[in-house]
């Protein structure tokens, strides 16, 4: 009840995974960990989307939907029908 | 160290210090008070901080006052190069967003400020929320120079270069409470024509508690929500909202009652206690919501989530208490 936070896009392939650990060294909520050449996600619910794992994965194991998670840019978007959320 | 590759005299390279002056504190709060938005700027390129040589590191910096200044003013006694990215005025995590920050930038900024000939090095460093818009192997792919992702905070700088190896609570990044308290001022600011106008208008519409209450609902939203985060009830913002809007508005509603208003009638009371309860905790509960954009944790897809769920019924609520508010006026 009342968590919108617990679902989120993060979607990882072990498979292509070669162990280089750039997705855990550039999370900023420890959703990856180092684990005997592959990495883990040990914390998915605290995936913020920020999209820095899967643009520095060179494998493309990662898969987010990043985007920036402000309800103020993306109801400003949506009234103008525009795609551009940022900031005014 | 006197440097064995010596800049050729065309490469611009500007001084920098890493004390901080009166001047550029000023600046700093100029920003948090949100005065010239986007003006806080200096020019993108590189700069050189002490007296670098070819072996000194680099570290890569957006060209937003707040965020180069961190940078250097962490790097007291440090000599070492400073490129400065054009983001356009924008911190280094939110440009990193957009992808002004960027492996396109970056790569480019390598090219024009000619680093491959002021360093005999091929390695920089950024900050690590810089990394959603750098992908690490393309720079190196595209300019020659590896990518090593500093910590995120440039204060725990000096501690990483010691190893080159940032420990996990410098990769963590923190919503502290002095983190959310020098957000206040802007959250404040966006809101005071607002505050002042409905204060206004309330003053004289429901005399001084509507006047009060108007005041009391916006900078709760923007002051006391960003304090009181981590100790509002559930995990949605909406619902936290709702919760201290309540409280705020419930202090309101029995000092009316007891006092303000205590010769009115019951019907008169109860009425326009609940057209209270129906307004503002609303108010506060979008305001709430919109600090979502503000913190350093919220996902796109939860946010919209929350969007759904709560906007609806906060739209409702407010246009039900205001209506309530009109009927209660006739009532006496």
């Amino acid at each position: 009840m009342f968590n919108s936070y617990k679902a989120n896009t993060l979607q990882y392939n072990p498979e292509l995974c070669i162990g280089c650990e750039k997705c855990w060294t550039v999370c900023p909520h420890e959703v990856f960990a180092p684990n005997n050449g592959k990495a883990r996600v040990i914390n998915s619910e605290a995936c913020m989307e920020c999209g820095a794992c899967q643009v520095n994965c060179p494998t493309k194991a990662i898969k987010v939907e990043s985007g920036t998670g402000c309800a103020a840019a993306m109801m400003k978007a949506a009234l103008k029908g525009s795609k551009d959320v940022s900031c005014g | 160290m006197p440097s064995e590759v010596a800049p050729a005299a065309e490469i611009s390279i500007t001084p920098a210090i890493s004390t901080l002056s009166c001047a550029n504190r000023w600046d700093h709060i100029l920003a948090r008070w949100r005065v010239n938005r986007s003006g806080h700027r200096i020019s993108p390129g590189l700069y050189a901080l002490g007296k670098p040589g070819a072996d000194s590191p680099i570290f890569i910096s957006a060209n937003y006052t707040l965020s180069f200044d961190a940078l250097r003013s962490s790097l007291a006694g440090i000599d070492a190069y400073i490129l400065v990215l054009n983001t356009y005025g924008v911190n280094v995590w939110c440009a990193a967003g957009k992808g002004t920050f960027g492996t396109e930038e970056l790569v480019e900024r390598i090219e024009t400020s000619e680093l491959a000939k002021v360093v005999r090095h091929r390695s920089v460093i950024v900050p690590q929320l810089g990394a959603p818009g750098v992908a690490a192997h393309e720079v190196k792919k595209q300019s020659g120079f590896s990518v090593e992702y500093g910590p995120v905070r440039a204060a725990d700088l000096p501690e990483y270069l010691k190893t080159h190896k940032a420990t996990p609570e410098m990769r963590r990044v923190r919503f502290g409470l002095l983190d959310r308290l020098v957000l206040t001022p802007v959250e404040l600011v966006g809101y005071l024509l607002y505050i002042l106008i409905a204060a206004a208008v309330l003053y004289f519409w429901g005399g001084l508690s509507a006047g009060l209450m108007v005041i009391l609902a916006i900078a709760g939203g923007a002051v006391l929500f960003p304090i009181l985060l981590p100790w509002l009830p559930t995990r949605d913002f909406s619902t936290k909202g709702f919760f201290l809007g309540g409280v705020l508005t419930l202090a309101v509603v029995l000092m009316n009652v007891l006092w303000l208003e205590a010769d009115a009638s019951p019907w008169h009371k109860v009425l326009g206690g609940v057209s209270y309860m129906l307004i503002w905790p609303a108010v506060v509960a979008f305001i709430a919501l919109n600090f979502t954009g503000s913190t350093t944790f919220t996902s796109r897809s939860g946010v919209r989530r929350e969007i759904y769920s709560y906007v609806r019924i906060m739209a409702i609520s407010f246009i039900a208490g205001i209506l309530l508010n009109i009927v209660v006026i006739f009532i006496k």
